[in-house]
């Protein structure tokens, strides 16, 4: 009897020891983790210079409607009369009839400036983030249409599922207090 | 061939409509973006937009998150432990599976936690938001308190599990201990993938999160759909088999300092709660052991203790010999491959990432000086994670050859997800229950 009770007090002891092993060693990583934790939280973007506009990002998020968007960087807009990024490669007429329009759901609005001058306007509701129009932009125009994760819809996932299916490795995590890698020119 | 036309005709109407502005010549102005067509001037006054720019969510919601995980777990342990009432404990269950499953989207999860904690011990640059951190400890610190409360009522993956528990049947001890072997490899190589800033695999495998967000790849509503169905008849598949947030919680539950009580009082080994778990966590009492026996497994055990450095050095080779499959999990790795492959003419067709790298216009030789780094980081990575797996191995047969003495019905420390189920199966329940009315009733 006796020896069983000191088998009893001794697992007892053991395990009161790993006990406090573990809960220190939790303190020690609270601690440790802690001094590298800042208030500064990360959150997901599109590198425009490397996105090739391969349509992914319309069907890899985990929400319905995805949270990329299409923006447009109107400094570095020529402003074309004829947009690759708006008008399909063979366009019937030169107007903002839906058949001439590259973008699926009609996204892109095209306004009159001033001779020869015309302003693309991304509606984004509108818009899925198919990249098609950042396509033709990139591929014959100035690249001013680009992509980029919309932070009022994005979730923020511990892994952004486009990340991961993105071909181009364009996703990255950027500080949350400059949250876009916007296009543009510094002009005078 | 497409592409072809489409640049012909693109080119062609470009030229015939585009004379005014002098064709592309401006391109020196901007490095990056091509400016085929110099931005014009206008005349009439009119002013450049700017792009909007909305401000990421609020952080505010994972304080919020926090708090509520901090209430639940406590709650959780309370009900658990001291009011022992399933209804309750279920109704818990329910809230967590809406606030943090289908309200929260399932992120942050704790168990996905592991991944950022890994990458901010590994990764310099990396740090780990604190309401992270605090997902990933608070569990833990509860655990290792009152036992795994955090798997019994708030966590939603086993919230949305349990739900679907209808016909539990009973799984052989030494089958489920066999399974479980999958969440220790699943836990090694997501700290490994996490730790070389490779991938987040919890998250991208995680079953349910596409019921929580109620849409995502057909693929993941089949497996999550697959572990429900399975999880109908084997009580909570993906916690006893898969999860690796889960083999943690184990071993700290092992030592809590107050543990799941089958009975509020003196077991009287009436057998009754001995098929009332559905998760196979109740340990009936043991007889004594006979000495030929004993003597048997004493030789066996002392020849268990010295293979296990032999299980571990050698998995740990397996686990580094694995190099080249685990590195090209790793987007750099896959993409220094192409490049390898282009540069020396055995690949013909460039490949999106590959014609995006050539576009930066940064040196082949930086990329596969990168390249080398992670790859040591695989290597030891590899003999780390296997082994971690030949450690758990041999100490999984090491405890197959120990026995421990009960004399009562007891919840395996282990084992049990704090679930509640059995209390109601205890006749010492019931007759505690009556007193306790009873002495409503007189006062
Ligand atoms: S998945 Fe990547 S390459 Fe494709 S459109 Fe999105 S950011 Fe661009
Ligand atoms: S073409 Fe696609 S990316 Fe461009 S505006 Fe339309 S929907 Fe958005
Ligand atoms: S982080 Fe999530 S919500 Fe945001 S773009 Fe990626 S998948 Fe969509
Ligand atoms: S075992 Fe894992 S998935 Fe199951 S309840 Fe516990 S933490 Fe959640």
């Amino acid at each position: 009897m006796a020896e069983n009770k000191n088998g009893i007090n001794r697992r007892h002891f053991l395990r009161d020891g790993l006990w406090a092993a573990c809960l220190t060693g939790l303190g020690g990583t609270a601690g440790f983790l802690s001094k590298k934790t800042n208030a500064q939280n990360t959150v997901w973007q599109i590198d425009p210079e490397i996105c090739v506009a391969c349509g992914n990002c319309a069907t890899y998020c985990v929400q319905e409607e995805s949270a990329v968007k299409c923006v447009h960087a109107y400094a570095v807009c020529g402003y074309c009369r004829i947009c690759f990024g708006f008008f399909g490669p063979e366009p019937h007429d030169i107007n903002e009839g839906a058949e001439n329009q590259l973008c699926p759901t009609g996204a892109i609005k095209r306004t009159f400036v001033e001779d020869p001058y015309y302003q693309y306007t991304i509606d984004e509701p509108l818009c899925m983030g198919c990249g098609k129009c950042v396509k033709g932009c990139n591929t014959f125009g100035n690249g001013s249409l680009f992509l980029q994760v919309r932070h009022d819809r994005c979730l923020n996932c511990n892994e952004c599922s486009i990340a991961a299916a993105c071909p181009s490795g364009a996703f990255k995590r950027v500080p949350a207090d400059k949250p876009y890698l916007l296009k543009r020119v510094d002009r005078a | 061939m497409i592409r072809f036309a489409y640049i012909i005709i693109g080119t062609a109407v470009l030229l015939l409509w585009f004379p005014q502005s002098g064709g592309p010549s401006g391109i020196a102005s901007v490095p990056t973006v091509g400016e085929r067509f110099p931005p014009p001037d206008f005349e009439s006054g009119y002013e450049l937009p700017s792009p909007t720019t909305p401000a990421p969510r609020q952080s505010v919601y994972e304080y919020v998150d926090t708090v509520v995980l901090f209430a639940a777990l406590a709650l959780s342990s309370y009900l658990v432990l001291r009011t022992r009432s399933r209804r309750a404990i279920l109704a818990l269950c329910v809230f967590s599976l809406f606030y943090f499953g289908f309200w929260r989207k399932g992120c942050v999860c704790p168990i996905g936690a592991i991944q950022n904690i890994a990458l901010s011990i590994f990764d310099r640059d990396y740090a780990v938001p604190i309401a992270v951190m605090l997902f990933f400890l608070l569990p833990l610190v509860f655990t290792l308190f009152f036992g795994r409360t955090f798997c019994a009522a708030v966590c939603p993956l086993g919230a949305i599990q349990d739900l679907v528990v209808l016909r539990p049947v009973s799984v052989p001890e030494w089958l489920e201990s066999g399974l479980r072997l999958f969440a220790y490899v699943y836990l090694a190589a997501a700290v490994m993938f996490a730790a070389t800033g490779s991938a987040f695999i919890i998250c991208r495998y995680d079953p349910f999160i596409s019921f929580f967000h109620l849409s995502g790849s057909l693929n993941m509503l089949i497996l999550g759909a697959c572990f429900l169905f399975v999880g109908i008849f084997i009580g909570r598949p993906y916690c006893r088999f898969v999860c690796p947030y889960g083999v943690i919680l184990r071993q700290l539950s092992r030592i809590s300092k107050w543990q799941v009580a089958i009975t509020p009082d003196e077991c009287i080994k009436c057998r009754l709660c001995e098929d009332s778990c559905p998760f196979g966590a109740i340990r009936a009492p043991t007889a004594d052991w006979p000495a030929y026996d004993y003597n048997k497994s004493k030789k066996r055990l002392a020849f268990l203790i010295l293979l296990l450095p032999v299980l571990v050095l050698s998995c740990g080779w397996i686990g580094s010999r694995l190099r080249p499959v685990t590195s090209r999990v790793h987007a750099t790795v896959r993409l220094a491959d192409q490049i390898y492959l282009e540069e020396t003419g055995q690949a013909e067709e460039t490949t999106d990432a590959s014609a995006a790298f050539r576009a930066t216009g940064k040196e082949i030789k930086v990329l596969y000086a990168e390249v080398e780094d992670i790859q040591a980081g695989f290597g030891l990575g590899g003999w780390l994670s296997g082994g971690f797996v030949g450690l758990v191995i041999a100490l999984k047969l090491i405890g197959l050859s120990c026995r421990r003495r009960r004399t009562d019905y007891e919840a395996d420390r282990a084992g049990c997800l704090a679930c509640g189920r059995c209390f109601e199966y205890c006749p010492k329940e019931h007759a505690k229950l009556k007193e306790a009315k009873q002495a409503i009733g007189e006062s």
